[in-house]
């Protein structure tokens, strides 16, 4: 077997220095009624890179990859083109094959790329400072509530209906769980729900999305004072990181903790994951954070270096009374993102971000003049709602039919709405060429008569 | 660079200003040779550089409402070529299992096939929208599947929730669906809220079950390393939810009461959590089903070989008895009639109605599932249990070959790590955290140190299955030179150390007193600083 280097000699002259008879002497202590003699049932022996490969191929072979047929997905995750030489440089066994920089010595690469992470991402939501990662965009947000209740000391969180469901889903089993109350404001097509309404004296935080699940923008500022009046928190949730290139980032508007699913940077669509949960806030509330972090020290010859830090808050210390559980995070997606982030720069991040917005622009002009499709939102980055005449689940399924990848059918995330069945999320990125564009907009034409 | 202003607090570290392996003593670069020193990629800025060319979007109507097009970020400019050197270098200041040995024990830090990384990138795999009509990802579904199969065999237990996306997040997967199984069964009042944990366990179990609104109640270990079975079962009652056991356990033992605990925990109407980190030593030989346990998380990053990433990604799906198979996170994968679908959300007709409820965004750690099925058929039925076989018999044969210079915490054997505390170094006025850096001198990577808490200044090692007769031996030769070399009084060769690296030991006291956790501006730091 091509990954186990000892030989059969070199194993028996390891038994005899340890003393043993055999291998099976050193499983001594397992009870007799559980030690396993048949083989595993039905796996067949080691195979070459030839056949896995050919397994797994044809496994591949069966999925209709995004990259290969006009695609318009969003919905919290989204198709960017991700530069060469990202995935290159994560392929360096130096950063794939490390753990967690527990020796800061020997770990300065890994620590330095996510000091500079975690500069980056304080620097585009706007905040003072981020951790250096967790799971994912709706994990985050389920981190964040439950930092504003330790913050504010209250147990009631107000979500927004323009929060991702995932995001929300998440949140809420947490609160079952852990122990604190939702209120979740009905889905929220037209931007026109009352937060203020919801809050009282109990709450800790209001959580939004911008742009919202429905691809409204918004300016958060007067909701941000509002929620501060109340002695809550305001989080903000953002699901498409891009638009952070373009939009006033939640931090300028008054945010006291920002997630943001960081996928769209560095990191390809893997039907969902790994991805990378993004997490900043000010610094009075650097304590209360969950998640790893990298501060700057220096060494016993006075130079600069980096350190894991702030780990009194820790599960490995604090155990029960930890501000997370955590301890894995994403390391190797916030490297991607890091250096596709450094890649784009100031220039290329803020124009990836406005060609994003303006080939959203141009697909919803084209989708509004057609018979049956109404574009809903009045604002958006690069994903909108449009209303069709006909379930949006059927519609899509019928352009798949066709080689088209037409968008997310509301309904799939909010299932059992009658009111939203009609309701179609369809997402334009960089990747989109005009073509792609005619084709959706012909098979909607198609599906719809 | 600021680099003054800050007084380090390594009081013991006897720093030799003429040490020729420092930066002090020689380059005008502060250079040496390979071991190139590395700006921030802020301070490489040249305004308006880029390192992508995308087109100029034409002129359009921006349909922003009433959000402002934000000012600058202040995000550095810097061209190809400069960020490939910049992350190059980087990567050179890490220590790797390709580079090395790596014998952190209970990561296990084994070999990462290319193989794996390769698949994970098939387009037909990475490049797969999460909300893709089903009909169009038959393959990526079939996938998990297989994948959970594979999980459910080898562990010879009913169900498997494949969403959690690391090992800490398998634990609350696990403790959630126990809450859930007892609330389902006694009401929702029931105030079986106490948890049991060793004082062995690792952090993140006593964090986890605090998460799931369970109070923490530590049992103590037996003198042979284990937990005491006595001890345990005089805690055991009525207001129990659940033990949360690691078993092969963090001081690398098996557990031999296993089964009698299992029974016990059952009568006293509490479930059976197992932390499921070090199934690497038992895959193929023993199954989790057969010791009695009602859920385990398998880290497919230790067990499967998936890259650790310098700390992730991970993947953490939980296996469940038959009392839990139910209390399941969404989504999930089912087989039917036309194919595999997703059970999204409690309102699917094939939903059971006693699903607790979504974990993550999306469907799981797909990328982690497609080099974890690789792993698994590379290995096939007979590799994995070699797998085992070699991982024990590589920590017996580092514990039989230190023994006698280091002390033993317990009496072997071991199963796949080999637990060693500071006894032997009584007198020498040197530490393991000491130790571990004159390891690091050697060319290692150090052991976990510290971990587990129930011996003091543990020495975790973990070589795993990959290492060679050879690297062990070497390994070995370290190890046993180092301590003579603390026995025979030469203390300031560890205090010292590590030396030639390219930092020395670093200031962690005075990291977290005034935390530094992003790079600002001179501008700004000058502000500041008046
Ligand atoms: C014994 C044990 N339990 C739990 C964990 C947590 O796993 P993860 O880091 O994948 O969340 C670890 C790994 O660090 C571990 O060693």
């Amino acid at each position: 077997m091509r990954y186990l280097p000892l030989t059969e000699a070199d194993r028996r002259s390891m038994l005899a220095t340890i003393g043993v008879p055999s291998v099976d002497s050193l499983f001594r202590d397992v009870p007799e009624a559980a030690r396993l003699s048949a083989p595993i049932e039905g796996l067949a022996p080691h195979a070459g890179e030839m056949e896995v490969e050919r397994t797994i191929a044809a496994m591949a072979a069966k999925n209709i990859s995004a990259g290969s047929v006009p695609s318009f997905l969003g919905a919290g995750a989204y198709r960017h083109h991700v530069p060469a030489s990202v995935d290159h440089l994560i392929q360096r066994g130096e950063f794939l094959t490390s753990y967690t920089p527990y020796q800061p010595e020997v770990t300065q690469g890994t620590l330095q790329y996510l000091f500079e992470f975690q500069t980056q991402v304080a620097l585009i939501t706007g905040m003072d400072v981020a951790n250096a990662s967790l799971y994912d965009g709706a994990t985050s947000c389920a981190e964040a509530v439950m930092m504003a209740n330790r913050v504010t000391r209250r147990g009631k969180a107000v979500l927004s209906g323009g929060l991702h469901p995932h995001y929300r889903d998440v949140t809420l089993t947490n609160a079952r769980f852990h122990g604190f109350e939702v209120v979740a404001a009905p889905a929220d097509p037209e931007g026109e729900e009352d937060l203020l309404a919801l809050i009282d004296d109990k709450t800790s935080c209001v959580v939004v999305q911008n742009p919202g699940f429905f691809g409204q923008v918004r300016d958060l500022t007067d909701l941000a004072a509002a929620v501060h009046a109340k002695g809550a928190l305001l989080i903000v949730a953002v699901a498409e990181v891009v638009s952070l290139g373009l939009l006033t980032p939640p931090g300028e508007m008054g945010a006291d903790i920002v997630v943001a699913e960081g996928q769209s940077i560095g990191n390809s669509l893997n039907f969902g994951g790994p991805y990378v949960g993004l997490f900043a806030t000010r610094d009075k509330y650097v304590r209360h954070m969950p998640g790893r972090l990298t501060g700057q020290t220096v060494d016993a010859e006075g130079r600069r270096g980096w350190v894991l830090t702030l780990s009194t808050r820790e599960q490995h210390i604090r155990r029960e009374k930890a501000t997370s559980n955590i301890c894995t995070n994403s390391g190797l997606c916030a490297l991607a993102f890091t250096i596709h982030m450094s890649l784009l720069g100031e220039e290329g991040f803020k124009r990836l971000a406005r060609l994003n917005h303006a080939k959203a622009v141009q697909l919803a002009d084209r989708l509004d003049g057609l018979k049956g499709v109404e574009v809903v939102s009045d604002s958006f980055f690069n994903e909108f709602t449009v209303r069709l005449k006909k379930p949006a689940s059927k519609v899509v399924n019928k352009l798949a039919k066709h080689g088209i990848l037409g968008g997310v059918p509301v309904s799939r995330l909010h299932p059992g709405d009658e009111a939203l069945a009609d309701l179609l999320l369809v997402t334009a990125t960089e990747t989109n060429t005009d073509a792609d564009m005619e084709a959706l907009a012909h098979g909607l034409k198609e599906a719809l008569s | 660079m600021n680099t003054q202003g800050r007084k380090t607090h390594i009081d013991t570290l006897g720093v030799e200003g003429g040490n020729a392996a420092s930066a002090a003593a020689g380059t005008i670069s502060g250079n040496r040779a390979l071991m190139l020193e590395e700006p921030l990629i802020f301070e490489q800025d040249s305004p308006g550089t880029t390192g992508v060319d995308l087109p100029e979007p034409p002129t359009f109507k921006p349909r922003l409402g009433k959000v402002r097009e934000r000012g600058t970020i202040g995000l550095p400019g810097l061209s190809e070529p400069e960020v490939i050197r910049h992350y190059t270098r980087l990567s050179q200041k890490n220590f790797a299992i390709d580079s090395g040995l790596y014998p952190l024990g209970s990561c296990t830090m084994k070999h990462n096939p290319r193989l794996n990384e390769k698949l994970a990138r098939l387009p037909g795999l990475s490049d797969i929208h999460p909300m893709q009509p089903e009909r169009t990802v038959q393959g990526a579904l079939e996938l998990i599947d297989t994948l959970a199969h594979w999980l459910k065999t080898l562990t010879g237990m009913p169900a498997v929730a494949m969403s959690p996306a690391a090992g800490a997040h398998g634990e609350l997967c696990g403790m959630a669906a126990i809450r859930a199984a007892i609330e389902d069964r006694d009401g929702s009042t029931s105030h079986r809220r106490r948890v049991l944990v060793p004082e062995s366990a690792h952090g993140t179990n006593p964090a986890t079950a605090a998460a799931c609104g369970f109070t923490v109640d530590a049992i103590p270990a037996d003198a042979t390393g284990r937990v005491d079975l006595e001890a345990l079962k005089a805690k055991l009652g009525d207001d129990v939810a659940a033990i949360m056991l690691t078993n092969p356990n963090t001081c690398g033992l098996f557990e031999r009461d296993i089964i009698e605990i299992a029974d016990a925990v059952h009568k006293a109407g509490a479930f059976f959590y197992c932390d499921g980190a070090n199934f690497n030593a038992i895959v193929g030989r023993v199954r989790p089903a057969d010791l009695g346990i009602d859920a385990m998380h398998i880290n497919l990053h230790k067990t499967f070989s998936t890259p650790h990433g310098g700390g992730g990604p991970g993947s953490g799906p939980v296996v469940l008895s038959e009392a839990l198979a139910k209390f399941v996170p969404l989504p999930y994968v089912v087989h039917g009639e036309d194919g595999f679908s997703l059970v999204e959300s409690g309102e699917d007709d094939q939903a059971n109605g006693k699903e607790f409820g979504r974990l993550k965004g999306f469907h799981g750690q797909m990328g982690m599932f497609v080099r974890a099925l690789a792993y698994i058929l590379s290995h096939g039925a007979d590799g994995l249990r070699q797998v085992a076989s070699d991982a024990v018999l590589n920590a017996n044969y580092v514990m039989a070959s230190l023994k006698d210079v280091m002390t033993a915490s317990f009496e072997g054997p071991c199963m796949h790590e080999a637990l060693f505390d500071d006894r032997f170094l009584k007198g020498t006025g040197v530490t393991t955290l000491d130790f571990a850096k004159a390891m690091i001198d050697e060319g290692y990577h150090p052991m976990t140190m510290y971990f587990p808490l129930v011996v003091h200044g543990a020495f975790l090692i973990e070589p795993t299955e990959t290492e060679s007769k050879q690297s062990l031996d070497a390994f070995i030769r370290v190890m046993r030179g180092l301590a003579e070399r603390a026995r025979s009084g030469d203390a300031e060769h560890f205090l010292g150390a590590p030396r030639m690296t390219p930092r020395r030991r670093l200031d962690e006291t005075g990291a977290a007193r005034k935390p530094v956790l992003r790079w600002v501006p001179e501008v700004s730091q000058a502000e500041a600083a008046e």
